[in-house]
């Protein structure tokens, strides 16, 4: 007997169309943010803010995750977040090629 | 009691159990999947930026937002059109979905070739893997190895939802395939979330 999957609980295509109008004006914001007249790395954190959310929204409703087992949302957010927060590890070392310390000269 | 007994016995116990997350298991591969995937263009992305951070001469080639700005539209556009089409094929409504999923398709295939044009005029600029005429030669490596992978999965993605929506049609494929062959085409939506602002916004020209 094969365990059946529990049907995602449908709003209609009125929440989708919601999420996808949020997700074009976070789109566009990145847009704006581009053109703002500040630091690259504030830029750049405030670009991926943006991007973060907008991920979380397609994966959480368009993706449909929020409507799966709350044991595998944890499973999905916990293991691809702590892959993708290790990764960052490398960041030290490009600053030091960046600064040049202390062998890079 | 007996090896057979115990072997169905065990068999049992794992037909109760099912499978995990009470999710179909092609759905479940999808996901696995898409976990895994999502590690490959992280890595490129941190990658990309670790180069981008330690490089002082890295250029700023992008005059124009125009053709990302329309790529990003058609592209968010379409994950909203795999939507209805998924809908539809729960409402039992095959006709509706075939349609949906054909002009995501579509939207796919504007998308590619609007990526295209602009590696064509990027290279027509003199733009290569190795140099460029703006600053370091890794930049080409950086941006075509980057939004090439992308535009595969597009690529392989738009084969995908033509060959799920024929085999719907005809009756060999359920909504529930629909469903999954979604789960990639809005995944493939997500990463060039990330790859707008990384790729292009931060490297445009002021």
């Amino acid at each position: 007997m094969m365990t059946i999957a529990p049907e995602h609980k449908s709003a209609g295509i009125g929440k989708d169309i919601a999420v996808y109008l949020c997700l074009l004006a976070l789109a566009g914001l990145q847009f704006v943010i581009a053109y703002q007249n500040i630091d690259a790395s504030q830029m750049l954190v405030r670009m991926m803010v943006v991007a973060i959310v907008e991920a979380g929204l397609a994966v959480l409703f368009f993706m449909h995750l929020w409507a799966e087992k709350r044991g595998f949302l944890l499973f999905v957010a916990v293991f691809t977040g702590f892959v993708l927060l290790t990764m960052q590890y490398g960041w030290t070392d490009s600053f030091r090629m960046l600064v040049g310390v202390p062998f890079a000269h | 009691m007996s090896q057979a007994d115990l072997t169905m016995e065990g068999h049992s116990a794992g037909l109760i159990a099912g499978t995990p997350f009470s999710m179909p298991t092609k759905k479940l591969a999808m996901w696995l999947f898409i976990i895994a995937d999502t590690m490959t263009f992280a890595a490129c992305l941190v990658a990309y930026g670790f180069l981008r951070n330690g490089t002082p001469n890295w250029p700023r080639p992008f005059h124009s937002i125009t053709n990302v700005a329309v790529m990003t539209f058609i592209l968010l556009t379409s994950s909203l059109t795999m939507l209805l089409a998924v809908q539809a094929a729960k409402t039992g409504d095959k006709a509706k979905a075939f349609q949906w999923t054909m002009i995501t398709a579509v939207a796919g295939i504007l998308f590619a070739l609007l990526h295209v044009r602009e590696w064509l005029g990027l290279i027509g600029e003199g733009m290569t893997l190795f140099k460029n005429p703006w600053g370091t030669g890794l930049f080409g490596s950086a941006f075509f190895s980057i939004t090439g992978l992308h535009l595969t999965h597009v690529t392989c993605g738009v084969i995908a939802l033509i060959a799920v929506a024929l085999r719907y049609k005809g009756g060999r494929y359920k909504a529930e395939d629909l469903e999954i062959v979604g789960l990639y085409w809005h995944f493939v939506d997500l990463v060039w979330m990330f790859v707008v602002p990384l790729v292009y916004l931060l490297n445009l020209a002021h």
